[in-house]
């Protein structure tokens, strides 16, 4: 089944076009990678699909369900979540308070959020954290933190903004084993990234932005040999 | 211990005018329970909620004036005003909030600032309905000793206060706290923004009109400039929650006490009377430069600051 | 009958722009300070109040005309706004606090502190400056015998609405052509695209903010020999700036200009078809129904129409 169906998609800011007549599906269980050089307009897209932004044209449909012009908090109630690029956390709330704010989402009472919250923060291996002020939590768990909340919402669909950059290679390699345990969860994931390796690793299929205009769409293996991508964007041919 | 405390303090409130304070102290500690609701409400906008209201006068007014009209027009008890207010003020916060709510920071300040003036400027001109410059005076006092307007007022600041606590340990307190934090990541969460923004300023008014109506009752006269004060009422509001601490749940009662007292004084030394503005003033700039979390807030910075505790810590 | 409507409309229409020039100036001010430092300054009016303050003792004391004193009082103020900005502003912007909106507590802190001084040294009595220009005016039948309508521009406005243009148009030239000027606007455009170009982004905020009260000091010596001055006239004035610049577009020299010709066109419009009274909810109106249709303003429209969209 199509969980995220991005039709004919325009967004333009006075007169420039940020994403110009995007079209692409995700099927349920995969994971999607967007990739594309700086300002092609990959969070732009993911902020059109969140609701931040009404579609100037086109349309975005979740489970057959047209989303486009819904608000953020409608959509995520209908189960896509995100995180985002600049990490927003709660900064003056713990850890804890951070999740479970976002678990009352589906919570029906306090200790069920605070369950669900804990489940979570186990999930992405911030269980030490659980009292930290968020504000004081260095960059990799401060990602973390952000896929943590935005599981806490119980998606169908998790979209992830970056969520590998500025981190070492050990955080690289839990942040990589996170993901992986989310897919066998069954949630769909979408993630925009620009660590090849990362993404050419673990993505089902690529779809390739540049200057707005997806160029191109396939799996790792064919993104990584497509002269145009190469040509916009890798520089060299990537093995997958 | 610490759980108990409300409770003591209530209880300890409560024996106060049995002890026998004379009929200006019974003032002043209304008074400042009075403040310590208005902080409180104030606080929840502000402080939990993050909205940061300047103009906390007008629900203070409409409060007032639901309570004097009631009296001048319908011929009632201007108690009556205190439970109407809360349906009257319930209104006109939800009207007000869809106006200014949509706009952030800095822009809500200015809207809610010129709604107060607005509010003020309104009760002036409609002079056939609210009496406009000249104000409502309510002939017959209801008791001739403070202690009954003592008793109502500390019920109306104890419910205030455990509802705010209520509020703050559920659902609405984490969300009020995660708009405050983060607008945005709170709407990415499923977090309605607008609702429990709407939800905070309604409370947040008509916890403040409440506080009005009752000082229509106590004082007996209320006029435009008196209830829809910027400077009297709106600043008093934030500066209380300011110098006694932003989301904190005791902030308030510090912040009424200490600017009542510092108001009376002010008032007793001669000479003095006429910079009281200069002084409040100059006091809000250095709690905002110095000590911007409130004596409560910031009260590990006091305690260094008296050398009750190392620097190190 | 229609002569005499006629000449209400366009009296009433010539008094706005006229107190529009004026307002354009007060919006200038403020539009500077909160398009480069995005500092709220709920002080602006009080600002233009100690001006005038200068302008009425120079007047009375020194019988300096309040044009003249402009050249006094508008250096003074550039000084004050430079030390608010250095010794509070600055010190607050560092300041890590629960209640996002500080500085703008504390404009309003140094508001109160202002205004309260006033009344103490001078007493709340209303001021004024009686020049011996200031019933004069100019009549449209002395310049054409035979006109219809008589319109009359009163010399005192006259003089004040010329001199607004004058500073508005230096103010353009000093902003466009010179470096300092340029180094302002890219502070307001982008600060991190500034810093990287090496402008001083710290010595440029705390010249904005001295130049901005300039501007309002300016404003405020234009104004007395029209206005009764009192202490606590600052606040309806800071109302009209920030009407001003909402509906003019932040940042937007131009927009300020247009939008204080509007609001005082708007505003000589209702005082004579409705009345006076209700003058703040119209502004609050306009600041509101800005704020949710036009967030940028006039200046908004104006680009609009460039990028052609």
């Amino acid at each position: 089944m199509k969980m995220l169906e991005v039709k004919r998609l325009s967004m333009f800011f006075g007169g420039l076009a940020a994403i110009n007549d995007v079209s692409f599906a995700i099927t349920k269980g995969e994971i999607l990678g967007l990739i594309g050089p700086n300002g092609a307009g990959k969070t732009t897209l993911f902020n059109v699909i969140d609701g931040f932004y009404t579609p100037t044209r086109g349309e975005v449909f979740f489970k057959d369900e047209k989303i486009s012009g819904l608000k953020p908090h409608q959509i995520c109630a209908l189960g896509v979540a995100r995180t985002f690029q600049v990490v927003k956390p709660l900064q003056r709330m713990t850890v804890s308070d951070n999740v479970v704010a976002s678990a009352f989402l589906r919570a029906k009472t306090k200790a069920q959020a605070e369950g669900i919250a804990l489940e979570s923060i186990e999930f992405t291996g911030l269980a030490d954290d659980l009292d930290v002020l968020s504000k004081g939590l260095p960059l990799g768990k401060r990602k973390r933190l952000e896929i943590a909340r935005a599981l806490a919402t119980q998606p169908e669909l998790l979209l992830l903004d970056e969520s590998f950059a500025g981190l070492n290679p050990t955080e690289l390699n839990e942040s990589i084993e996170i993901i992986r345990k989310i897919k066998a969860r069954g949630i769909t994931i979408m993630i925009i990234e620009h660590h090849m390796r990362v993404i050419m690793s673990i993505s089902d299929r690529i779809v390739v932005l540049s200057y707005g205009e997806k160029i191109a769409e396939g799996t790792p293996k064919e993104i990584g040999n497509n002269p145009l991508v190469i040509d916009a964007y890798l520089g060299e041919a990537q093995s997958a | 211990m610490k759980r108990f405390l409300p409770l003591f303090a209530l209880a300890l409130c409560s024996v106060l005018p049995v002890v026998g304070l004379n009929s200006y102290a019974m003032h002043i500690a209304i008074l400042v329970i009075m403040w310590a609701t208005i902080g409180m409400a104030w606080n929840l906008l502000g402080g939990y909620c993050g909205q940061v209201s300047f103009g906390h006068a007008a629900y203070f007014g409409v409060g007032a004036y639901t309570a004097g009209i009631f009296y001048s027009k319908l011929g009632l008890s201007p108690w009556w005003g205190i439970p109407a207010s809360i349906a009257v003020v319930l209104l006109f916060s939800f009207l007000l909030g869809f106006v200014v709510l949509r706009l952030r920071g800095p822009f809500f300040a200015l809207a809610t600032l010129a709604s107060g003036e607005v509010m003020r400027v309104t009760a002036e001109n409609l002079d056939g309905f609210t009496g406009g410059s000249l104000g409502i005076m309510i002939q017959e006092r209801t008791w001739v000793g403070k202690t009954w307007y003592y008793y109502i007022i500390l019920l109306i600041a104890a419910v205030t206060f455990f509802l705010v606590r209520k509020l703050m340990q559920s659902k609405l307190g984490y969300y009020f706290l995660a708009i405050r934090e983060d607008q945005d990541a709170a709407e990415s969460l499923g977090i309605n923004t607008t609702l429990y923004k709407t939800i905070a300023l309604c409370l947040s008014g008509i916890l403040t009109g409440i506080a009005g109506a009752f000082y229509t009752n106590y004082m007996g006269y209320i006029d435009p400039n008196v209830v829809f004060a910027l400077h009297d009422i709106s600043i008093i509001a934030i500066m209380i929650v300011m110098v006694g601490g932003a989301a904190t749940y005791w902030g308030p009662f510090v912040g009424a006490l200490i600017m009542v007292l510092l108001a009376e004084i002010i008032r007793s030394v001669p000479g003095l009377g006429a910079a009281h503005q200069t002084l409040f003033g100059i006091l809000l700039i250095v709690i905002i430069i110095f000590l911007p979390n409130g004596i409560v807030g910031d009260s590990k910075k006091l305690k260094r600051l008296f050398g009750f505790q190392r620097a190190s810590s | 009958m229609y002569v005499i409507r006629l000449e209400v409309f366009l009296q009433t229409l010539i008094s706005g722009l006229l107190l529009g020039g004026l307002y354009g100036l007060i919006g200038l001010g403020m539009t500077l300070i909160m398009g480069v430092m995005k500092i709220i300054n709920l002080a602006h009016g009080e600002l233009m109040m100690v001006a005038m303050y200068i302008a009425y003792w120079l007047f009375v004391l020194f019988h300096i005309d309040p044009y003249l004193s402009v050249f006094i009082a508008a250096p003074l103020l550039f000084i004050l706004g430079v030390a608010i900005q250095k010794y509070l502003v600055n010190p607050v912007l560092k300041v890590e606090s629960i209640l996002p909106e500080n500085q703008v507590i504390l404009t309003v802190g140094i508001g109160m502190v202002l205004a309260n001084l006033a009344t103490i040294f001078f007493t709340s009595d209303y001021r004024s400056t009686p020049v011996s220009y200031a019933t004069n005016a100019f009549y449209l039948s002395d310049f054409w015998k035979d006109s219809p309508i008589e319109l009359s521009l009163s010399v005192p406005w006259a003089v004040s609405f010329v001199f607004a243009v004058v500073i508005t148009i230096i103010l353009w030239f000093f902003l466009s052509k010179t470096d300092t000027g340029k180094s302002i606007r890219a502070t307001a455009q982008d600060l991190d695209a500034a810093i990287l170009m090496g402008v001083n982004v710290k010595r440029m905020r705390v010249v904005t903010f001295g130049l901005g009260s300039a501007l309002v000091g300016t404003a405020g010596c234009l104004l007395i020999p029209i206005y009764y001055l009192y202490p606590s006239l600052g606040g309806q004035f800071t109302l009209i700036a920030f009407v001003i610049t909402i509906l003019g577009g932040l940042g937007s020299t131009v927009g300020a200009i247009l939008g204080g010709l509007i609001l005082g066109v708007f505003e000589s419009m209702t005082s004579t078809y409705l009345s006076m009274g209700w003058a703040p909810v119209g502004r609050f109106v306009i600041f509101v129904a800005c704020l949710m249709f036009l967030p940028g303003g006039v200046a908004s429209l104006l680009r609009k129409k460039r990028v052609g969209k």
